[in-house]
């Protein structure tokens, strides 16, 4: 199967993040480059939507909707979202991830 | 900034289908009057979602077809072996309903204000938001030049081809036709490459603004061909559908 | 309420006469969908090998030749994936799990089935023995494809066909239940299909 690209989930990440997100920046924890979330590799119609990041293949993102409810695992992502923006962050390459849910 | 920002959800709404128009052998332009829609920007997409009588449901992404201010309307292109799109393009009937929901997308969108030159890369059904844009083009008055290069597989694949035809007034449009072409073509064959993109699009010195939309295959391709002719990848935008060529 | 879309119609349910072959909420396919969680990995058949690791260690390693030369069997299975599709009476040729592990000492419990790319499954041993699990490399009669997990994948079909590891290249004994992929993801550790053990907690 050929991956899409982050294009492709303008609409899951409205459910989980309540934003337009496709044109927001991202950042990959293991290699550090950043690009657009639509740029960002994706496969889906799986158990899962993983998020792939386009240089170096690490998984950036995991969507999984389980009864309903659709939570999103973010610890491959360095940074999301613009600076000062709600849902930026910045985390360390090699720290630990965080397991986020939104419904 | 302009902010495209959703507050909220996107909430599906059933909109009644106003007409069903074949474009080609496999391909239809759907219109759609869903009750309540907000308007959307040349390039978005909606979501589609239909229910079987066991409530099995199954969605899709479409991009709209429609400039913003026209009717809404999709287009969509019957892949083999689909679970969506054979419904979508063969039993689909105006005046039967279609839960959607929308528009998506604050990456792929262009309005007049961003400027260009626009080189606009189209692979098969790619070719639908980039109708979007041009359309939008046209009826904001923009001057904003653009070019057009369109590969689809035969003349007869060609979506919109009377519309394209009709392009002038800062609208440039080519294709490349990669399986079969009739005779006496006298325009360009075989798969979208560098040496093609070299001869076809703008020069990277006139800072053009780029949107290459279609299968992944031809989207990785085209894209790095024009990163190669020297356009910043900031100014390459790129939406990809997956191997089949649709949705 | 989503209105029903007339005329819709999608993957059918059981056969008829057969519907106890469909564990519950699933539906039939006649196609063999491919999903995945990254690129297609292609490694070349002289740099593939086939391992039962252990602490750090490889205990026992097969090269594809020395695999090709192992007992294998046809096997025919109806297997079901968590996304709701079942495909019924599927054949595949492989190694059975019982021959590879029969060939290193142990008592592990589990196993981490560990795959190009980096994919990862868990597995009770008691479930990947007795006939119930092969290192599979053919299917419907002729080489298993790349997009379908070739050279070789994990096939356990009593269970939820994300347990059946894509691209796998070995098994890691473990003393321990460990999540992999999916299941760090919220999938249930386990994944039985009749019990629709889809999510951890269900």
């Amino acid at each position: 199967m050929d991956a899409v690209d982050g294009n492709a989930i303008g609409g899951l990440l409205i459910d989980v993040f309540g934003a337009e997100m496709t044109a927001a920046g991202s950042t990959c924890a293991t290699c550090g480059a950043s690009r657009p979330v639509a740029e960002l590799v994706v496969y889906r119609r799986g158990p899962g939507t993983v998020v792939r990041c386009r240089t170096c293949g690490s998984v950036l993102m995991v969507f999984v909707t389980r009864h309903g409810v659709t939570g999103v695992d973010l610890a491959g992502l360095a940074s999301l979202g613009e600076p000062g923006s709600a849902l930026s962050g910045t985390r360390d390459p090699g720290q630990g991830g965080t397991n986020k849910h939104a419904q | 900034m302009e902010t495209t920002a959703v507050r909220g959800r996107l909430t599906w709404q059933t909109a009644a289908v106003t007409s069903v128009t074949r474009e080609t052998a496999s391909v239809v332009t759907l219109e759609v009057n869903p009750p309540a829609w907000p308007g959307h920007r040349a390039g978005q997409h909606l979501e589609v979602r239909l229910t079987a009588d066991d409530g099995y449901q199954a969605e899709r992404e479409y991009s709209i077809a429609s400039a913003p201010g026209e009717p809404l309307a999709i287009t969509v292109e019957r892949l083999d072996g689909g679970e969506v799109s054979p419904y979508l393009t063969e039993e689909l009937r105006a005046g039967d309903e279609l839960e959607l929901r929308g528009p998506i997308g604050g990456y792929f969108v262009w309005e007049p204000g961003d400027g260009g030159p626009l080189m606009l890369l189209a692979g098969g059904s790619g070719i639908v938001p980039l109708r979007s844009i041009l359309r939008h083009r046209h009826r904001t008055g923009s001057d904003v030049p653009a070019r057009l290069l369109y590969s689809a597989r035969t003349l007869p694949d060609v979506i919109y081809h009377d519309e394209l035809s009709r392009c002038h007034g800062g609208v440039q449009v080519a294709y490349t036709l990669t399986r079969g072409q009739p005779p006496g073509w006298a325009s360009h064959t075989g798969r979208i490459n560098q040496a093609l993109l070299a001869g076809v699009a703008w020069p990277a010195e006139a800072r053009p603004l780029a949107y290459i939309c279609g299968p992944t295959s031809f989207v990785e391709t085209a894209a790095a061909a024009l990163v190669g002719l020297g356009y910043p990848p900031e100014r390459v935008k790129t939406e990809r559908f997956g191997a089949t060529g649709g949705h | 309420m989503s209105p029903v879309s007339r005329g819709f119609r999608h993957l059918h349910s059981a056969p008829a006469g057969q519907e106890d072959r469909v564990p519950p909420g699933q539906y039939v396919t006649d196609g063999f969908p491919v999903l995945s969680a990254g690129p297609t990995p292609h490694t070349p058949l002289e740099r593939w090998t086939f391992s039962i690791t252990q602490g750090g260690q490889t205990r026992k390693s097969w090269t594809w030749q020395e695999f090709q030369a192992l007992p294998a069997e046809t096997i025919t299975a109806d297997i079901h994936c968590v996304t709701r599709w079942s495909k019924l009476g599927t054949v595949w040729r492989g190694v059975s799990v019982d021959t590879l592990l029969g060939q290193v000492e142990h008592d592990a419990p589990y196993v981490m089935a560990f795959c190009d790319g980096g994919y990862t499954t868990n597995l009770p041993i008691e479930d990947i023995t007795g006939s119930q699990a092969w290192v599979a490399f053919g299917y419907d009669g002729g080489r298993l494809e790349s997009e379908h997990g070739g050279p070789a994948r994990l096939l356990v079909p009593h269970l939820y066909f994300w347990k059946s590891a894509k691209w796998v290249r070995g098994l890691d004994l473990r003393d321990h239940d460990e999540p992999g992929f999916w299941e760090t993801y919220g999938y249930h550790m386990y994944g039985d299909p009749w019990k629709q053990q889809r999510y951890a907690g269900d």
